[in-house]
């Protein structure tokens, strides 16, 4: 069945069975072998030339300030020292911003807006001396008010850092004015630092008539070469932007990569050397932006069966310093402010705050999970109202695919399956036993309570920026019929490379080790998208895929030709190409069209179809389409002191017809305990002076070993082509699997409203730290009059 | 007097006698031995992603070490053999089992994380008791263990704890390679070891690398500025965060007899000053058995590994587990400046936050942690935001001496973060003292801990919490009574097995 609806979209394999880890079937990463083997080489292991020089950056300690002097006497006197630039060297444009909102110079020039702003940079013979010099500036600031977080940016006005967004359906209002039932509450959530293992780095290499040559850690390598050239002043067809791989990016190299390879790029310019610009963890934590904490107030009408009747939300994030992706982000949060739920009448504002912390950006999710945290927030506490067990809550409210399907940007769901996943996983999981379970548990515990949480997820699959949906590759067929394939897409361990050459094996009937992926390159497929919003497999394997199908039409009408059959009978196997009776070794067809003249190289192009959205009137179809999943997460946590642990996750996802289900699963795993590590033990801190002293891992927790769930078990959905024609009908799954970590915070909640039994919402916010947790057990007690006598506060 | 180090990486023997002093093996091996497999992910021993394996005769026997390379100095490496990820090909260019594990688990995904787990991994496969991880919880928490100091951000871990297994099964049934080439290893490494004091110098300065305490007695009375470091995994921070320069240092863990750990007549366990918390840990876990799950979440393998339990009371940090523990079993400190040595009570040696009861020169040979006393309970709990490797918000460790009639004769009441300094919680231990253990005296205490202690707030706990949970951790104390379980009330850590029998 699912087979048959392949076959007829025009994106299905041609001719018999693929070869053995082709795509739609699993295969290891095509670096995994580098990886064990410390022979994946990363921007810090390109071997840097001996003239090369090292970049360090000098920042600026307080959060707002007028800067009165800057004394960089010392910096240059340090021995070993180059050069020190700061904003007055830069001869051209000393701006930075993404979007082109003109507030993010790449230095400071008169006024410092964050604690850690670039104000300099040292140029030196080693790091180590680039590092020592870099703290000896000597800088005399006028400090001004600083806004530090949304509360204090709200009393001060509200000042924002892009345009605010609406979406509204019916009229929210009344609904809410004549719902038999209504609540209201806010809900606050914390940011998150990407913490990719590698941090950000560039190298920079000057060449002959202006040329710049970068091998940077980005996910946007046109972006990162627009920046450059912008900085430099020059044409963007001098410089090239290269990256095999990062280790790790989950966003935070879509824009910030740019700061670094700025800078490399400026130091390699005015030395005519070779420049290396590498942060130090404690740094990068400090300069670059991280996820948007949000407080979202929210009002809701319901009836007494649960059904949500009108929903009036406000979402405000703390953006920082600059707009950066701010305006994407929370325009975002409001398309998953519904997550799988259907509002009959709603209206749903996004309030980007300006703020003097770092700039807040991309992280996988995009918002999204933010918006999503919301929907699920509402369901909890609809069910506590009503009695009833909050998984019916969310059945009752999940989308329809007939009616009840209008989302609040009037986009109109036709692929939902949250009700399917969330019953099905519900099933699998003995959720209803279990629940009933732990509260049998919770009468006898005195201290450890356990909680369980099953909620679902609709992640919208398309950037909201339409015109970034396109994607190019670049396919080479060599005379020995090994093929190189290129695309704009980039490989931060999601596997898009590894997808990549999977899609090109099952169209050339060819094992992996006879398809290369190459580093991705501006010099090669120009003009791309971020490797970002879970769209890289998406859309650079529609772009492969074209560019596959142009060489192979290419070979087929040759060897129809040359063979006199027709071109029905030429198929690609992994036993060779099989022409009519004949079967022909793909080596030597290729040769034999190479010496017919014909060409063995093509680019490929793609753009998602049907997809439109206007912000200004809040309406259109934005994705493409949606990707579904539910998570069932049971905890334990101890009202002594807060700890806690997840006892047992189970996980149902839908990744279409999967292009690699091992690298899929792999996703889902990752993105889970990463989210789980966002709404638990990741929290960001900063002082009242506005320093984030949660700047290394030393003092910013990400999930260990030991916090991954003690029972973790992860399903794909079967025989669920995506109805809309993607590649070979798969779906992406990079950042959908992140909202699964909400199920931990409601079954921590869900703990928590046992010490009240189960009388009191416990509207516990995120993260839930142990402190968190430990102060919500003290309210509850309080409110509720249970006898705790030996628990003290 | 030898004026180098002498050490292998992989099969290659280096001798060394220029360094700059506080040269860290990552930075060599990235920057001048092109080993660039090793990676740096955050140069302060959290992340896991430069660790090594350091290959040392302990009593005898080669015994592998996984360390963190960006707080390790390359002179530590003296006497030692190295292996880093280039080292685990065999000879025929295959792939160690735990490396090919690890691809076909799809234990990578970026792949940054991926050489430093895998030397964990190996470190782990070496171990003799590898059969245990064998589909037992006791398995997940050995590795759970092994792993705690590496972090990873794209897999969620569990491929990663899959390929553990698969390797570990592998190795049990068909041999670990590092282990088959033990005989060859220790002979090389025996032939460097000449027991002679080491001076190192450079244009950026000296290492002194004395043989015996009488020499590091000797070295540090001549130059008390003079920096010693045992395990480095602190004063590592100072260099790789804070840029200082280090003149002048003195090894600590090259003293061969500061490496006496052993159990007195009188029940009294030593440990010398060159003892790491790893090879502290079997000696004290039987000696101290409450505080065996605490100990194991001191840092992580790697700093283990390195740090020394002395080190971590010679640091003074206000929130390090290793003294309110020893603290509360009535430790003693024995310190020396040249000749003169004196005892102090762990406690006395801690005054206020940054100053300690030592003088220029005088250093830690070792501490002495008595016994305790027939029927004391003891109870030692760690609360931290994550639970593995993180820095405690609060840690508390508690002796309670028991008359035969039941009262409490004697309270020891110990807390790290909640002060300046580890510290006793004295009102609250004369609550308990001379009163039996029932609610009412439960209560009494936890009201006394609010006047013991002025906490303060920061990033990883308010002052609000610190207090509360100080109070709260004295229920677990009183719990073994009323739930008749033998040690403490069940915790996070050992609740599953109490709730499943």
């Amino acid at each position: 069945m699912a087979a048959q609806q392949a076959e007829a979209s025009g994106v299905a394999p041609q001719g018999p069975a693929p070869v053995a880890g082709a795509a739609s079937s699993s295969l290891r990463h095509e670096s995994a072998h580098l990886h064990v083997a410390g022979e994946a080489r990363y921007v810090d292991d390109v071997l840097t030339p001996p003239n090369a020089v090292h970049v360090a950056l000098g920042l600026s300690s307080r959060a707002h300030a007028r800067i009165i002097s800057m004394d960089l006497g010392p910096v240059q006197a340090y021995p070993g020292v180059v050069c020190v630039l700061s904003a007055r060297d830069i001869a051209h444009h000393n701006q930075i911003s993404s979007v082109g909102a003109g507030d993010e110079p790449l230095l400071a020039e008169d006024h410092v807006f964050f604690c850690g702003q670039p104000l300099f940079a040292v140029v030196a013979q080693t790091r180590h001396a680039a590092r020592q010099a870099a703290v000896l500036a000597r800088v005399e600031y006028e400090d001004l008010p600083a806004v530090l977080n949304i509360e204090q940016a709200r009393a001060q006005g509200g000042a924002l850092v892009c345009r605010s967004l609406e979406m509204t359906r019916g009229n929210a209002a009344q609904a809410l004015a004549n719902a038999p039932h209504r609540l209201a509450g806010q809900l606050a959530i914390g940011g998150q630092e990407h913490f990719y293992l590698e941090g950000q780095a560039a190298l920079a290499w000057p060449g002959e008539d202006g040329e710049m040559r970068i091998c940077s850690s980005t996910q946007h390598p046109t972006e990162t070469q627009h920046m450059v050239a912008h900085v430099l002043g020059c044409p963007n067809n001098l410089v090239t932007v290269e990256v095999r791989r990062m280790g790790g990016g989950f966003g935070g190299k879509e824009t910030q990569a740019n700061i670094v390879a700025c800078l490399a790029a400026l130091a390699a310019a005015r030395t005519g050397r070779p420049a290396k610009l590498r942060l130090d963890r404690d740094d990068d934590m400090m300069i670059t932006g991280k996820r948007h904490d949000f407080v979202i107030d929210y009002d809701v009408g319901f009836d007494a069966q649960g059904h949500v009747l009108g929903v009036d939300m406000e979402l405000a994030a703390r953006c920082g310093w600059s707009a950066d992706l701010s305006g994407p982000v929370t325009d975002r949060a409001l398309f998953h402010a519904d997550n799988a739920y259907y509002y009959p009448d709603v209206r749903l504002r996004s309030v980007p705050l300006r703020t003097n912390t770092q700039s807040n950006t991309a992280f996988r999710g995009f918002g999204g999970p933010q918006g999503a945290a919301a929907a699920e927030r509402i369901m909890e506490q609809i069910a506590f109202a009503t009695g009833l067990d909050p998984l019916d809550v969310r059945l009752r409210n999940v989308y329809g695919t007939t009616e009840r399907n209008v989302t609040p940007y009037h986009m109109t769901v036709e692929d939902s399956i949250a009700g399917e996943v969330m019953t099905q996983l519900a099933q699998d999981c003995d959720y209803r036993k279990r629940r009933a379970q732990i509260r049998e548990f919770n009468k006898t515990s005195q201290y450890l309570r356990r909680g369980i949480a099953l909620t679902p997820v609709k992640f919208g699959i398309s950037f909201t920026a339409t015109h970034f949906n396109q994607a190019g590759a670049l396919v080479h067929v060599y005379t020995d019929g090994s093929v190189q394939v290129n695309h704009g897409g980039t490989e931060m361990g999601q596997g898009l490379h590894t997808k990549m050459v999977q899609i090109a094996m099952r169209e050339f009937g060819l094992p992996h080790e006879r398809v290369r992926i190459t580093a991705t390159t501006t010099g090669k497929v120009p003009n791309t998208s971020a490797t970002a919003a879970s769209s890289g497999a998406d859309l650079n394997g529609m772009a492969v895929l074209a560019a596959v199908r142009t060489i192979k039409d290419r070979l087929v009408n040759f060897a129809a030709a040359k063979w006199q059959v027709p071109p029905e009978q030429v198929h690609f196997t992994a036993d060779g190409v099989v022409v009519g009776e004949a079967t022909v070794p793909f080596a030597t067809l290729v040769n034999a069209a190479y010496m017919a003249r014909i060409s063995l190289s093509s680019t490929g192009f793609y753009k998602t179809p049907k997809i439109s959205w206007d912000s200004a009137t809040g309406r259109g179809r934005p994705f493409y389409y949606f990707a579904y999943g539910a998570a069932c997460a049971e905890v334990v946590v101890d009202l002594l002191t807060g700890e806690n642990r997840m006892e047992r996750v189970d996980i149902l996802h839908d990744a279409g017809l999967s292009l690699n289900p091992d690298i899929d699963i792999g996703q889902i795993e990752g993105g889970f305990v990463q989210g789980a590590g966002w709404l638990t033990m990741e929290e960001l801190f900063w002082d009242t002076s506005g320093r984030l002293r949660t700047h290394a891992p030393s003092t910013y927790k990400i999930p260990a070993c030991s916090d991954r769930p003690r029972i973790f078990n992860v399903k794909l959905m079967e025989n669920v082509p995506n109805r809309e024609e993607t590649i070979f009908r798969s779906k992406a799954v990079g950042e959908p699997p992140f909202v699964h970590g909400l199920a931990v915070l409601h079954a921590i909640s869900d703990a928590l409203a046992s010490v009240d039994n189960y009388r009191t919402y416990p509207g516990l916010n995120a993260p839930a730290t142990p402190e968190q947790i430990l102060r919500v057990a003290e309210r509850l007690r309080q409110q509720g009059g249970v006898g705790h006598a030996q628990v003290h506060t | 007097m030898r004026q180098h180090v002498s050490f292998y990486v992989g099969d290659t023997l280096h001798h060394l006698s220029s360094l700059p002093p506080e040269l860290t093996l990552l930075d060599w091996l990235r920057d001048q031995q092109a080993r660039t497999g090793t990676k740096e992910g955050c140069n302060e021993g959290d992340c896991g992603a430069c660790t090594v394996l350091v290959g040392r005769l302990e009593q005898g026997h080669l015994v592998w070490r996984a360390v963190n390379a960006c707080i390790h100095m390359v002179w530590m490496l003296d006497g030692a053999q190295l292996l880093t990820v280039e080292d685990l090909r065999g000879p025929d260019g295959a792939l160690h089992p735990v490396q090919q594990a690890m691809v076909d688990e799809h234990g990578s995904q970026c792949g940054f994380c991926t050489p430093g787990f895998v030397m964990s991994m190996v470190a782990l496969s070496t171990r003799a008791d590898l059969a245990a991880l064998e589909g037992t919880l006791d398995g997940e928490r050995i590795i759970n263990e092994a792993l705690a100091g590496n972090l990873c951000r794209c897999t969620g871990y569990a491929p990663i704890v899959r390929a553990m297994k698969k390797a570990a099964a592998y190795c049990v049934r068909h041999g670990e390679p590092i282990s088959a080439r033990t005989a060859e290893l220790s002979a090389r490494l025996q032939a460097l070891q000449d027991g002679k004091t080491v001076e190192l110098h450079s244009p950026q300065g000296r290492v002194t690398l004395p043989a015996t305490v009488e020499a590091l007695a000797t070295a540090y009375a001549q130059d008390p500025a003079a920096v010693l470091v045992a395990g480095g995994t602190d004063v590592g921070l100072w260099v790789t965060k804070r840029l200082r320069q280090l003149p002048h240092i003195i090894a600590v863990r090259t003293a061969r007899d500061l490496h006496k750990i052993h159990t007195r007549p009188d029940g009294a366990l030593w440990i010398g000053a060159g003892v790491t918390y790893t090879e502290a840990m079997p000696h004290l876990v039987a000696h101290l058995p409450a505080a065996a799950d605490t100990l194991r979440r001191i840092g992580s393998t790697q700093v283990r590994n390195a740090a020394t339990v002395c080190g971590n009371i010679g640091n003074a940090s206000p929130i390090g587990d290793g003294p309110p523990i020893f603290m509360a079993a009535g430790a003693q400190l024995y310190l020396r400046c040249g000749t003169d040595r004196r005892v102090v009570p762990l406690e006395a040696f801690f005054l206020e936050y940054g100053k300690q009861d030592i003088r220029p020169g005088e250093f830690i040979e070792g501490v002495l942690i008595p016994p305790l006393p027939a029927g004391s309970v003891c109870g030692v709990y760690k609360v931290s935001k994550r639970f593995d490797q993180d820095i405690s918000a609060v840690l508390g460790a508690f002796v309670l001496v028991m008359a035969e009639d039941g009262t409490i004769q004697q309270a020891r009441l110990a807390y790290g973060g909640m002060a300046g300094i580890p510290c006793r919680a004295s009102r609250a231990e004369a609550a308990l003292t001379g009163q039996m253990r029932t609610p009412e005296t439960l209560l009494a205490a936890q009201a006394a801990i609010k006047e013991d202690f002025t906490p303060l707030s920061d990033m990883r706990a308010s002052a609000w919490y610190r207090a509360t949970v100080a109070a709260n951790l004295l229920v677990r104390l009183f719990e073994p009574d009323r739930d008749n379980s033998p040690h403490h009330a069940p915790t996070l850590q050992n609740w599953q097995e109490v709730a499943h029998g």
